[in-house]
């Protein structure tokens, strides 16, 4: 597989991420930087989580207007794969890329634990990996990642299987609207979520269950 | 030279988890009867020239395409 990553000042998870995509990928993965105005020819792009521009004016709001955010959207309008973890969801949503903000979170603290989540779409490029219904562990570490979305977005999003992971078992951890973790474009090809599976992927990490998303990618890019 | 304000309010029903513990807080410091607080953010610039018109519109523009999320923020805009 063919992925790139998209470097940001202030981001800071932007390592394992490459670690990741090498280790499933079988390669590592193209870097473009913030100035970059094309990406080169790949199956994924990736924007990894951090503190893009210190979450200055509002998460990701900065590293949005951002010259390679241009060359993001338009791979992504060709129907390349996109993934934004953790900021790099704020990122997305700040593009407009996906729907919907993520603001403070509901608690005010950061939170830095695992949880679990409901695979609620199974059907993506993202998540065929695995069962639908399916509830697996993840780590979460971010201090804004309650989403929200206006009613009718919210309906239209739900009404067309977009949100694809859910905190499962009362482990919301941030008051996000209907529990939603991670939701994907009505084009299927572009995912934001906050959890972080690139650190759940080997014996290592004391669990794999982040594995299935990078190999479902991977499939998909076959 | 035209100075201008432009603030960034939450929209009504965008839950403010931030102006709600500033709430609770002024309720800690025996300020009794504060029905409710929502946070927001205030810029102020200087914008070059003395076009009132064009400045209004490139203010309005500023906040469509960064200063404000129109998902969840309003905004307004006044020149001093």
């Amino acid at each position: 597989m063919k992925a790139a990553v998209v470097l940001l000042p202030g981001l800071n998870r932007d390592r394992d991420m490459i670690a990741a995509l090498t280790k499933i990928g079988g390669k590592p993965p193209r870097t473009v930087w913030q100035t970059d105005t094309e990406i080169p020819d790949v199956d994924l792009i990736v924007i990894p989580g951090g503190f893009s521009f210190g979450d200055y004016l509002r998460c990701g709001a900065i590293a949005a207007r951002m010259p390679v955010m241009r060359a993001v959207a338009e791979q992504a309008k060709r129907g390349v794969m996109v993934m934004g973890v953790c900021n790099g969801f704020q990122i997305l949503l700040e593009a407009g890329l996906l729907p919907g903000a993520l603001m403070r979170n509901a608690s005010l603290k950061f939170v830095c634990r695992e949880v679990k989540l409901q695979v609620a779409n199974a059907n993506t490029a993202f998540t065929s990996g695995y069962a639908p219904g399916q509830i697996i562990r993840c780590p979460v570490a971010h201090h804004d990642g309650n989403y929200f979305a206006d009613p009718e977005t919210l309906a239209r999003i739900e009404g067309e299987g977009q949100v694809v992971f859910r905190y499962a078992e009362g482990t919301n951890p941030n008051g996000s609207i209907n529990d939603i973790a991670g939701i994907v474009s009505a084009t299927g090809n572009v995912l934001g979520l906050m959890p972080h599976p690139e650190n759940l992927i080997e014996a290592a990490h004391g669990g794999n269950d982040g594995r299935a998303l990078f190999e479902s990618v991977l499939g998909a890019a076959a | 030279m035209i100075k201008a304000r432009v603030t960034v309010t939450l929209k009504n029903g965008v839950l403010d988890p931030q102006g709600k513990a500033i709430e609770g807080a002024l309720g800690a410091l025996d300020f009794s009867g504060v029905a409710s607080v929502r946070q927001g953010k205030v810029f102020d610039l200087e914008l070059e020239g003395a076009d009132r018109s064009k400045a209004e519109a490139d203010l309005k523009a500023m906040c469509e395409k960064l200063l404000a999320n129109t998902v969840i923020e309003n905004y307004q805009v006044e020149l001093a």
